[in-house]
């Protein structure tokens, strides 16, 4: 115990913190590459990137699990993973897919994942057992083997054991993979309603919208490095929506949008679009019907993570690194 | 928050020492609880009834086993004057083979079956600490170790007073002792054979912590096994020999000495005691700097 542990007084300014991360396998195969990564206190942080992309190598070094190559890690504001036995007990984990124990209950996968942690309270495990199965909707089938549970059971008994102690820090790899859309709904009902409670929850997924839907702030990866991170606001507004007007008189639609005040003007077929201008739209619209354009449609199409994926990555999101 | 609260909030969120063996018992019910756990035990258990079986038919007629020329596992021919001593027949027969093929099983997959399973990466995230879990293991490789050799000797001691009288007996040299006292060698004998396996018990843990499959360690600790056990028999390699942890193992038959004959006992349980070391030192070498990746 070289550091005193941060108590309230002590503003955590982030629960994540990395420092030129590098894990290099035996086989030279650079799966992470210098990662800075900053997870903020309190904030749902969306870890976003392809198949491939060095997520998994990532998380596996923020849990212990992987020894980085080179860089350190700080979780909770302590080096991982030297001290990793006062920082996992205050962390929940779902690391690529539930594991179990086929042949045991789900309630006894639970109990047996609650005895691994040694700060684990005995005379409180069955009551913490409950309601963790409780809150990821098991409790009928919490006497059922294992085994015979379908995928998306297997998801929410993973959930529950990261949720065995109430937890500073979430770490979710893929939580609603396998999920019907109802789960899914429910899994991220979940996930805000902890973040309500102050957990900083660090969510991995390649849906894009999954993200959107939850998240305060994310870091998109590609290739091993880190692509960009920040406020979903701010990556999403880094590429801005197009406006796009639907007309059989395009090439005279692309003249008028030029006056206006349009950038990046191009026509396909019926369809012409650029990016927005400062002036009111109304005022475009006008122009356009003025000059006898015969405006189909007009419509501002909004920038999702996708789009800036897209824009930083110059490849589309289903590509694996 | 007050001072005073500060300090009850810590109160009851401090982790008692004890609490850490809250996962050793959830290792020795979940490895009890494993049905093939159940089916090892359940073989060894029939061996001695076997054995008990085959030796009371062919003695039906009054004569000795084997016709008297045949040869088969030590104090065989005594069963027929009593009972007791189908334990250290039992054991004997099994000591070679069965006890420690069904060690290798368990202690081959003890931390590769975790990893294959995935559990692995839930058990060290939860934190159990990778020296921690390690201990936990193989403490619950030697209580099998003990389980695997009771079993045997109880099944053993219930099937010869069954089939075959009880009563006073005669020690390899001469001796009569009471029942009671045979009973207490028995006993002793049962422990030592358990310690005989700690060395196996040892080897199979570090072979389970090179590789991510249960079946492949099982296969690989098994295949030592049988490997070492041939090398024992093989006359050009005498010099190796007295170094191979299954050297000694039948050394337990000196306890039916009178006087009790030591040496090679204490050798066995010396070599088990090196095994143990070095094994158990690699298992912690390679486990404790292992990248966990599945």
């Amino acid at each position: 115990m070289d550091e005193p542990p941060a108590g309230p007084a002590a503003v955590q300014a982030s629960v994540i913190a990395t420092r030129g991360l590098t894990k290099r396998y035996r086989g030279g195969q650079l799966a992470v590459d210098g990662l800075d990564l900053t997870v903020p206190a309190g904030s749902v942080f969306g870890f976003l990137g392809p198949n491939g992309s060095g997520k998994t190598t990532t998380i596996r070094m923020l849990m212990g699990l992987i020894e980085p190559t080179a860089g350190t890690v700080r979780v909770l504001g302590r080096p991982m993973p030297r001290a990793a036995r006062t920082v996992l007990p205050q962390v929940g984990a779902l690391i690529e897919g539930p594991a179990l124990y086929g042949f045991l209950s789900g309630r006894d996968n639970l109990l047996r994942y609650d005895a691994a942690d040694p700060t684990a309270d005995p005379r409180t495990r069955h009551v913490r057992v409950a309601a963790a199965l409780d809150r990821v909707g098991l409790e009928a089938a919490a006497g059922k083997k294992a085994k015979a549970y379908s995928l998306g059971m297997k998801q929410r008994l993973g959930l529950a054991a990261a949720l065995l102690q109430p937890r500073r820090l979430l770490v979710l790899d893929e939580p609603t993979n396998g999920l019907d859309p109802q789960g899914m709904r429910e899994i991220r009902a979940l996930i805000r309603e902890l973040a309500a409670d102050g957990t900083t929850v660090f969510l991995s997924s390649h849906l894009l919208d999954e993200i959107e839907q939850v998240c305060t702030h994310a870091a998109v990866m590609a290739q091993g490095r880190l692509v960009t991170q920040g406020a979903v606001a701010d990556l999403a507004a880094g590429a801005r929506g197009r406006l796009v007007v639907t007309t059989p008189d395009a090439a005279e639609a692309a003249r008028v949008l030029k006056e206006q005040g349009v950038a990046d003007v191009t026509a396909d077929g019926d369809r012409v679009s650029g990016e927005p201008p400062e002036r009111d739209l109304a005022e475009v619209t006008e122009a356009l019907v003025t000059a006898g354009v015969r405006v189909r449609g007009l419509t501002v199409e909004r920038a999702s993570l996708e789009d800036a994926f897209v824009a930083l990555t110059g490849e589309g999101f289903d590509v694996a690194g | 928050m007050s001072r005073v609260d500060a300090v009850r909030a810590d109160a009851v969120r401090r982790p008692s020492a004890l609490w850490t063996f809250g996962l050793l018992r959830s290792e020795l019910v979940t490895t009890v609880r494993r049905w093939r756990t159940l089916a090892l035990l359940g073989v060894l258990a029939a061996v001695p009834v076997l054995v008990g079986i085959a030796v009371k038919i062919e003695t039906r007629d009054g004569g000795p086993v084997g016709g008297g020329h045949g040869e088969g596992p030590a104090f065989i021919t005594q069963i027929t004057n009593n009972g007791l001593f189908l334990v250290f027949t039992a054991l004997a027969a099994t000591l070679p083979v069965f006890l420690p093929m069904a060690v290798g099983v368990v202690a081959g997959d003890a931390i590769a079956g975790e990893a294959g399973a995935g559990t692995l990466r839930y058990l060290l995230v939860a934190p159990a600490g990778r020296t921690r879990l390690l201990l936990i293991k193989y403490a619950t490789v030697m209580a099998f170790c003990l389980l695997a050799t009771l079993v045997v000797a109880v099944s053993a001691l219930a099937v010869g007073a069954l089939l075959f009288p009880t009563g006073e007996l005669t020690t390899i040299s001469g001796t009569r002792i009471s029942f009671a006292e045979g009973l207490g060698r028995a006993l002793l004998i049962a422990l030592v054979v358990a310690a005989s396996l700690v060395g196996m018990a040892a080897l199979g843990l570090f072979v389970s912590t090179l590789t991510n499959s249960g079946i492949a360690a099982m296969a690989t600790t098994v295949g030592l096994l049988i490997t070492v056990q041939i090398v024992d028999q093989i006359p050009q390699l005498q010099a190796l020999q007295p170094y191979l942890f299954p050297h000694y193992w039948l050394s337990f038959a000196d306890l039916m000495r009178e006087p009790v004959y030591w040496d090679d006992l204490v050798r066995n349980l010396g070599l088990q005691g090196v095994y143990a070391a070095v094994f158990g030192s690699a298992a912690w070498a390679r486990f404790t700097a292992k990248d966990i990746s599945v």
